[in-house]
């Protein structure tokens, strides 16, 4: 029985995520990156500059390289690494940016042995708020926060709400669709694709969209197929 | 996709042995993390100059490393800027103990790989000043964008600020004199033809036969408007008329004229907007006191032009005059 303290509604977690879980997460991101480089530089070309897909794939790539070294390590560590990691080999503004997801999920997650879903919320919340003043971007301006954004307020709902273990990652994982769904009419304020003005609308932004794949990726490798609380 | 290259992933690294196999009396180049650098960095005492960005500009930035411009430039892959751990590097390695100053071109990526890279330097004691570029007059509405881009004043602003450097300045002043540069100075560009990024294989927009894009920036991004092409008198105008305004230039001001090649468009080309826009600017009582034309700030393929104005001042003419000893860009050596 766990007790957050920043939902102190929330008491009845028996399901958690490992540090097993963590690494599959990452590595199957890796491949739906792998798998989406077209797509993602697609989208990259109509709004930026045609490099998204593949820098991401450079750098998911480097992080598989560096995984098997980990696999020893605590959950931490392996986030701090796979942040460092994209942060050498990533550049373009997604370096940095997602160097800082993973720099922050490692900081707020640090000494833990397996993580429950407040842990999760607490530690995305931070990487968010590292993606915001890394690249200075709200809500609306048509970047990862908009995909970000949503998935973090979902999972606390879903806490408050005392939803199982798999519906919450489900809702962060839907709501990060939403999110990145809701970047196609913007206009884009922040990022290359803010140089296009108003024809920046009608796009999907493609920082929005690898953003989504992060958390869908793990609502799907985290689901444990049941409804326990 | 056609192209002079062997595998898309291998095209920054082979340039760059390229480029350490054509010019060792001038540069060395650092493999992993990537970074070219003068051949006799550090130089002791003197401010160094760093820049970078994404590869496909050539010659800028690693072309301007040498005496007199620049003392390193990190090359990140095709388009994207460098990484932290390459600024990084190049900043240590040629930190000659008077400080090192970033030139930054103003783009997301850019500014914020600068920064966490400035800001590891400043933590093992290097000193560390950053100036960012934002000449692109295309960008109207700064407020609700990344902010205009750095452009073709780099070129100029690498050149000038290098030349200070030598000369024995101090950080704080080859800093203030980039800002100089960058608050008289101002470009804008066109584009023919888009290009194609090496890994991505196919052009990044789709511009048919008889339309061109005005105010693009320097990665295959669409610009602003789309429209019927012109001839080249009328486009230099279009360029050339936002630049003057923004500033603004006026009669009585000498400046410098930067006709630059979006890297496909020939001289020929480049020497008939040249004509156009000295005919201009005479009408309008601004002089031309120096020039610079041809491919020196480029889009890979692309065909299309940019123009930059600077205004000049003695300051700038002997700085622009100074010797300049570089793979891209010599004269007065």
């Amino acid at each position: 029985m766990l007790v957050s303290p920043d939902f102190p509604n929330v008491t009845r977690f028996t399901v958690a995520i490992s540090k097993e879980d963590v690494l599959n997460w990452i590595k199957t991101y890796a491949q739906v990156i792998a798998e989406n480089e077209a797509f993602l530089t697609d989208l990259d070309a109509q709004i930026g500059d045609a490099d998204h897909g593949a820098n991401m794939n450079r750098g998911f790539k480097a992080v598989l390289t560096k995984l098997p070294a980990q696999e020893d390590k605590d959950i931490s560590t392996i986030l701090k690494t796979v942040g460092m990691t994209l942060l050498s080999t990533v550049g373009g503004a997604g370096g940095p940016l997602y160097s800082t997801i993973f720099l922050e999920l490692g900081k707020t997650l640090a000494d833990k042995e397996e993580i429950d879903l407040a842990d999760w919320a607490n530690a995305l919340e931070a990487a968010e708020k590292g993606v915001q003043n890394r690249g200075k971007a709200v809500p609306g301006d048509k970047t990862m926060v908009d995909a970000l954004e949503p998935a973090v307020a979902a999972l606390k709902e879903a806490l408050a709400q005392n939803l199982s273990f798999d519906e919450a990652l489900q809702k962060s994982a839907v709501a990060a669709h939403e999110g990145m769904l809701a970047t196609i009419p913007l206009v884009a304020r922040k990022g290359r694709a803010s140089y296009l003005g108003e024809r920046s609308a009608g796009h999907q932004d493609p920082g929005a969209t690898s953003t989504y794949f992060l958390i869908d990726t793990a609502a799907k490798t985290w689901a444990k197929q049941n409804t326990h609380k | 996709m056609k192209k002079l290259i062997n595998k898309p992933e291998d095209v920054v690294l082979e340039e760059l042995q390229g480029i350490e196999l054509a010019h060792p009396d001038l540069v060395k180049v650092h493999y992993d993390p990537n970074f070219i650098y003068r051949a006799d960095a550090p130089v002791k005492g003197k401010v160094a100059i760093v820049s970078g960005g994404g590869s496909g500009h050539e010659p800028m930035h690693g072309g301007y490393v040498g005496k007199g411009m620049l003392d390193a430039a990190c090359p990140g892959a095709v388009f994207t800027s460098p990484t932290p751990d390459q600024v990084l590097e190049a900043t240590k390695t040629v930190d000659g103990g008077a400080g090192v100053l970033h030139i930054v071109k103003n783009y997301t990526g850019d500014i914020m790989n600068f920064e966490m890279a400035a800001d590891l330097a400043r933590g093992e004691g290097i000193e560390v000043e950053a100036v960012v570029v934002n000449d692109d007059v295309a960008v109207e509405d700064s407020l609700y964008t990344a902010g205009r881009r750095g452009v073709g004043l780099t070129v100029l602003m690498e050149k000038i600020v290098g030349a200070a450097a030598e000369e024995g300045r101090s950080l704080k002043e080859c800093a203030d004199l980039a800002r100089k540069v960058n608050s008289q100075g101002r470009s804008m560009g066109m584009a023919l033809t888009s290009c194609t990024v090496p890994h991505v294989g196919k052009p990044t927009f789709d511009l048919p036969e008889d339309e061109m894009e005005i105010g693009i920036g320097i990665h295959g991004e669409p610009g602003r408007t789309r429209m019927k092409i012109q001839p080249a008198d009328k486009i230099t105008e279009l360029l050339l008329k936002p630049i003057v305004e923004d500033l603004p230039f006026k009669a009585g001001d000498e400046v410098l004229l930067f006709v630059n090649s979006m890297g496909g468009t020939p001289l020929i080309e480049l020497y008939i907007v040249y004509r156009k826009a000295f005919k201009l600017l005479e009408e309008m009582g601004i002089k031309v006191v120096r020039n610079l034309i041809g491919p020196y700030i480029t889009s890979l393929e692309m065909a299309g032009a940019s123009i930059t104005l600077l205004k000049m001042d003695e300051e700038l003419k002997k700085l622009w005059d100074a010797p300049v000893l570089t793979p891209g860009m010599r004269w007065g050596i």
